[in-house]
């Protein structure tokens, strides 16, 4: 006589899913443009080379810091290089930050927190460790890594990716104890199930809806803070086109040239903008329960 | 109706629908008189709620709409009446109790400090009267130390009391209508019987009307004095209790009727001698071993013992709290027991690791009290029945032959092997439940509030599959239940649990008719319907009219 728990159904069934985010994203007009501004990125970073005649190394002593011009449409930097190219090439580094950082954060946050989640030993562990990690402020620890290990794009994403994975940790771990007390879990282990095709058949599964959404925030803030490692110069080295490089090389001539902040700064903006709206769409559209909040 | 006051709750043509959708509930016509009691009964979907919610002024304004007729309360258009108005209504004229005392309580404000608010927010400003009132009040429902009840959170109270303080909310106001959804649902039979009374001698004593909204058959022969009948949206049949009882007019009602579960033990059977399952004094303790010095410990199983055969259905009954659920978890392995012995088939697997455990694990499954949650949804049910039988190296193409042959067993065609479980009923999905578990043919099955979830009619044929099964199969299944009446159906033989503790087993038919243990006593008595022989729409004895008014 225990009360019809059909309000605690599970979440809709994968395959259900693509349908109703597709339909939701159709009838969005905020994600088509965000898909548009992220789609021109994307291509971008891919097509540098064909959309520019310049190189983005290329230093000219007679043209520097010169405004915008039919041969420079974004004007030059200090040392005379087209800052148009510059910001093309540059979105090549950010998104190779982002997407690299998201993917190991996303992989080593999964593999903790199965870990953390189904080990009950590990658990106490593991947590305390993640807790440790995520009290060392971020900067300070891109700071040090740079002063050990030299600035280079391996520094910059493990400075990136130690403080964003252990909140992936907490996100798998949260889930993975949910679904250990699900029947249809305690079902399986009651069938024999073994470990690897328990957690792979009816746990894993679970953890993807909150991973993807958790995975466009991951790759929007590392865009951010790879910028800013770079700003401050703890990022990439200097040369590399990169849009917190290129900030921070413009920063002196800003009252001069102030293209020299605004291009790099915009297309950061739009991208991550982009990329921040279309997760709030995908988490609305992953867990209904969010979406009915609103 | 002849009574010369107007009826407190008047209904009339009232058509309810998703917007844009079906009909959920059709012209519905009802009235309640005041100190009378209308029981609206139906199985789940019948719209039951969506009235009640409609009375109250709460339906989801966004997803369903009322499409024509009339709610008069005492007189009054609630249809018609501003947001305002409707919010002075409630509590003031009508309120409403609802099925989970603990989540219609605000836990971090204690329960006194709640029942005034009502007060508060209908006018009365002198804090002292109020307190007085609430007091009054609290000491009405028959909760002991009003005073300290006055203070408490509501994490302190037990669910019993906790629907006192609830229904002392409602009434604290005098409304003229209490609506009442299944408000001991989620309550233990002891309990429900004390809320039943309460409701009651509240009704009988202040002349409140009360809607009523149950889909048990037992509370409605014990508390309604007239009865409405719905099944999908439509009012079936509406008439007094003994008219809709004992001489249905309607199939559909005559069905229901016939299925609610009596306390009539089948027919003792022989059963097999070969021991299936022996459990010897098995325990299990929490003890939670805190950082600084000793946790607390808790006994959610006293050594208990006994034995399962094969063809044999044992029951367990218990009420919440009783160990029954920790005695199933035990049996199946999902917790480790703190100490005793489980033999199944010959091997003790009380200790045995997991690697170990594995090949004993086939011989005893679990069906699930929950059909919602016990099949994972992203799972095709060809691949749910066949995950066991893969598990065990059966060949692939000949476990997806016995799924088939498994799904026709239970009742369901081979076509629903390539379907979702979603797709499915709550009772279809149990029975691929039961199919699963059937896959590894166990020698033990663990039924752990299987059918609590069902609706009556549904209940009914899980109970038959299950009794089929035992005989064709020989397979040896304990039952477990909170509902005795459930119990009866099936077994051959009943514990009774409670505290952690077995107090009586033995033959259903001495259990249930010569009980030795007061507790069991207390169980029989407070069976809801237990004055009523459904089966034959008759009173179980020449005195059985309840007491009324």
């Amino acid at each position: 006589m225990m009360p019809p728990a059909r309000s605690l159904a599970p979440a809709l069934p994968v395959h259900a899913v693509p349908a109703s985010l597709l339909r939701r994203a159709a009838g969005n007009w905020t994600v088509t443009l965000a898909a548009t501004v992220l789609g021109l990125m994307v291509a971008a970073a891919v097509f540098a080379p064909l959309l520019s005649s310049h190189s983005p190394l290329d230093i000219s002593p007679t043209t520097r810091i010169k405004p915008p011009s039919a041969a420079f449409w974004f004007g030059t930097d200090m040392l005379g290089r087209d800052i148009y190219t510059r910001v093309l090439y540059g979105a090549r580094t950010s998104l190779v930050v982002g997407v690299v950082a998201a993917v190991l954060s996303i992989a080593l946050g999964l593999v903790f927190g199965l870990l953390a989640g189904y080990f009950r030993l590990l658990d106490a562990i593991l947590m305390r460790i993640m807790d440790g990690i995520m009290s060392v402020p971020s900067i300070v620890l891109a700071v040090a890594l740079v002063a050990v290990a030299g600035s280079s794009l391996g520094t910059v994403l493990v400075a990136i990716v130690i403080p964003e994975f252990p909140r992936v940790v907490r996100l798998v771990r949260g889930v993975i104890l949910n679904a250990r007390t699900e029947p249809y879990v305690e079902a399986a282990i009651s069938m024999g199930t073994p470990l690897p095709r328990l957690l792979w058949l009816h746990m894993i599964p679970n953890t993807v809806a909150p991973l993807i959404v958790q995975g466009s925030f991951i790759l929007a803030s590392a865009i951010l803070t790879e910028a800013a490692l770079s700003f401050l110069g703890v990022g990439l080295p200097a040369e590399v086109p990169s849009w917190g490089n290129i900030m921070s090389d413009g920063r002196k001539f800003f009252q001069m040239l102030p293209g020299l902040i605004f291009f790099p700064g915009i297309f950061l903006a739009l991208t991550v903008l982009s990329i921040n709206l279309i997760g709030d769409v995908l988490r609305d559209a992953l867990d209904p329960r969010l979406a009915r909040r609103r | 109706m002849t009574d010369p006051t107007p009826p407190v709750l008047q209904i009339r043509d009232l058509t309810i629908g998703l917007k844009a959708g079906p009909a959920l509930v059709r012209d519905l016509t009802l009235e309640i008189a005041a100190g009378e009691t209308l029981c609206v009964v139906g199985e789940s979907g019948s719209g039951k709620s969506l009235t009640s919610l409609a009375v109250m002024g709460l339906l989801d304004r966004e997803a369903l709409e009322i499409r024509g007729g009339t709610i008069g309360v005492a007189g009054e258009d609630v249809l018609a009446a501003t947001p305002k108005r409707l919010r002075e209504m409630r509590g003031g004229v009508m309120s409403m109790v609802f099925q989970e005392p603990m989540t219609a309580l605000n836990p971090v404000e204690p329960v006194g400090a709640q029942v005034e608010e009502v007060l508060r927010l209908h006018g009365e400003r002198n804090a002292a009267r109020r307190r007085a009132r609430v007091l009054e009040m609290l000491a009405e429902v028959h909760l002991p130390e009003p005073e300290r009840i006055y203070r408490s959170y509501s994490h302190e109270l037990s669910g019993g009391q906790r629907q006192r303080v609830v229904i002392c909310m409602a009434l604290v106001m005098r409304p003229r209508l209490l609506i009442a959804d299944e408000p001991t649902t989620a309550l233990d039979v002891t309990t429900q019987k004390q809320i039943l009374a309460l409701i009651d001698e509240l009704k009988a004593r202040t002349g409140t009307a009360v809607l009523f909204i149950t889909h048990d058959f037992g509370v409605v022969s014990e508390i309604a004095d007239r009865i409405c009948v719905m099944n999908r949206g439509d009012v079936v049949e509406t008439g007094t209790r003994d008219q809709v009882l004992s001489a249905p007019r309607h199939d559909y009602t005559r069905m229901l009727v016939a299925s609610v579960p009596g306390l009539v033990p089948p027919p003792a059977r022989a059963v097999g001698r070969d021991v299936a399952l022996k459990v010897d004094a098995l325990a299990k303790t929490y003890g939670a071993r805190g950082m600084f010095g000793r946790g607390r410990r808790v006994q959610a199983l006293r050594p208990s013992g006994f034995a399962l055969h094969r063809g044999e259905i044992v029951g367990i009954v218990g009420e919440s709290g009783s160990g029954k659920t920790t005695m199933a978890r035990c049996l199946s392995r999902l917790i480790q027991p703190t100490a005793g012995r489980i033999e199944l088939e010959g091997r003790d697997i009380s200790g045995l690791r997991e690697r170990a455990l594995r090949e004993s694990r086939r011989n005893l499954q679990v069906v699930f009290q929950d059909p919602f949650r016990s099949l994972n949804a992203r799972m095709k049910v060809r691949d749910l029945i066949c995950e066991g039988m893969i598990n065990y190296a059966v060949p692939r193409a000949s476990a997806h032959a016995r799924a088939g042959a498994l799904l026709e067993r239970v009742g369901l065609g081979r076509d629903a092997l390539d379907r979702y479980p979603h797709q499915f009923s709550g009772g279809q999905r149990q029975r691929i439940c039961i199919a699963r578990a059937l896959a590894l043919d166990p020698s033990v099955l663990i039924a752990d509030e299987a059918v609590s979830a069902l609706d009556v009619s549904v209940q009914r044929q899980v109970l038959d599959l299950l009794a089929s099964l035992r005989d064709e199969r020989d397979i040896a299944i304990l039952f477990i239940t909170h509902d005795l009446r459930v119990a009866a159906q099936i077994c051959d033989r009943i514990l009774v649990m409670k505290a952690g503790e077995v107090v009586e087993q033995g033959p259903a038919a001495r259990v249930l008719t010569a009980p030795d243990h007061p507790y069991t006593r207390d169980l029989l008595a407070a069976a809801p319907g237990r004055d009523w022989d459904f089966a034959n729409f008759r009173p179980q004895r020449a005195t059985a009219a309840p007491a009324h008014g």
